[in-house]
């Protein structure tokens, strides 16, 4: 249930970024989810399309989503490996003392826009 | 259309909106508590001993989040503490947004003790950044000792784990020694207490804990 929380602060983001840049219409945003953020991304998409016509500028935007794998660093042994397989102990060696790299993130990577003004190019 | 890069995540508003009401508290000497458990854990209960407790020399106040009801803020009020019911309009967490709308709603001028009483639930609330500068959670032991293992955000977040009810720890087979060590796993730095909001027995250290913390808080201001 905590994806209506977070379109909504997608949206709040996004909204901001648009008065900022002068965007007065965002097309494709593309986020990049972790496999371990707790994100379900059907459920998301869902909530966005719901959402976004509360927007203006988010109307007639689409969702992209990029999967991150996930992946956690072993101190013991200092290697990596594939956090959703093994989850906090390690497989080559056993420890415990082991930490997420990446895969836990949610983040805008890049949005389509049109802008107020022409472009300089 | 052109394509801009953000490299943002998601829920940088409501980082940057908890950052603010942070530095706001901060420079007014208000310490703000987010207190996150499960329904049922307890957080009404310890937070009413606490303030007839320290009400004497702190000035409390509390914001009460619940999707619906005002019943916790009734009773807060009973024991003597300033209080606000908010609701969250079926959403399962407290954002700083809504955080700060309660606080200026209520008013906390000259309040050095602010307790956000987060919707009860172990995964959403550990999630969002309310600009609270302390996190404490409760775990009261008819849960049991492998909630670490199922909700690991939760431990990994909090400053404080508390784990409530000890005094019916027995009839749950809760095992406080391997709660500890997979709270700890998660989360080295976690400081724990063990305590019964009924009985009375290890609000000591708790109440001794947040006394530092305020001063602490009001050091920093200077």
């Amino acid at each position: 249930m905590h994806e209506m929380g977070i379109v909504l602060h997608l949206a709040k983001t996004l909204d901001e970024t648009a008065v900022e840049e002068k965007i007065t219409k965002i097309g494709k945003v593309t986020l990049q989810v972790g496999e371990v953020s707790g994100i379900m991304t059907d459920l998301f998409t869902d909530a966005w399309d719901y959402f976004k016509g509360r927007h203006p500028v988010l109307s007639e935007s689409t969702l992209v989503i990029e999967p991150i794998k996930a992946v956690t660093w072993c101190d013991g042994c200092k290697k990596e490996y594939e956090t959703v397989l093994y989850g906090k102990t390690c497989p080559y060696c056993g420890s415990g003392e082991t930490w997420l790299v990446r895969g836990n993130e949610c983040v805008i990577k890049e949005i389509e826009a049109e802008c107020e003004e022409p472009d300089s190019e | 259309m052109k394509i801009i890069e953000l490299k943002e995540t998601v829920t940088a508003s409501n980082d940057r909106d908890a950052e603010a009401l942070r530095a706001e508290m901060k420079e007014k000497g208000t310490l703000l508590i987010n207190l996150m458990a499960s329904p049922g854990a307890g957080k009404t209960t310890l937070l009413e001993r606490t303030i007839r407790d320290l009400s004497g020399d702190y000035n409390i106040a509390v914001l009460e989040a619940d999707v619906d009801s005002s019943v916790d803020a009734e009773r807060i009020e009973k024991v003597g503490a300033k209080a606000i019911q908010v609701h969250t309009g079926g959403m399962c967490h407290m954002d700083a947004g809504m955080t700060r709308n309660g606080l200026e709603e209520m008013g906390y001028e000259g309040v050095d003790l602010a307790f956000l009483e987060n919707v009860g639930n172990l995964i959403c609330p550990a999630e969002f950044d309310t600009g609270a500068g302390k996190k404490v959670m409760i775990l009261s032991t008819p849960e049991g000792d492998d909630k670490p293992l199922k909700y690991p955000l939760m431990f990994t977040e909090s400053d404080v784990l508390i784990i409530s009810k000890i005094d019916v720890a027995e009839y749950f087979d809760f095992d406080f020694e391997k709660c500890e060590e997979r709270a700890k796993k998660l989360n080295p730095n976690i400081t724990i207490f063990k305590l019964s909001s009924k009985t009375g027995e290890g609000f000591e250290a708790w109440e001794k804990w947040l006394r530092g913390a305020v001063a602490d808080w009001k050091d920093a201001a200077k």
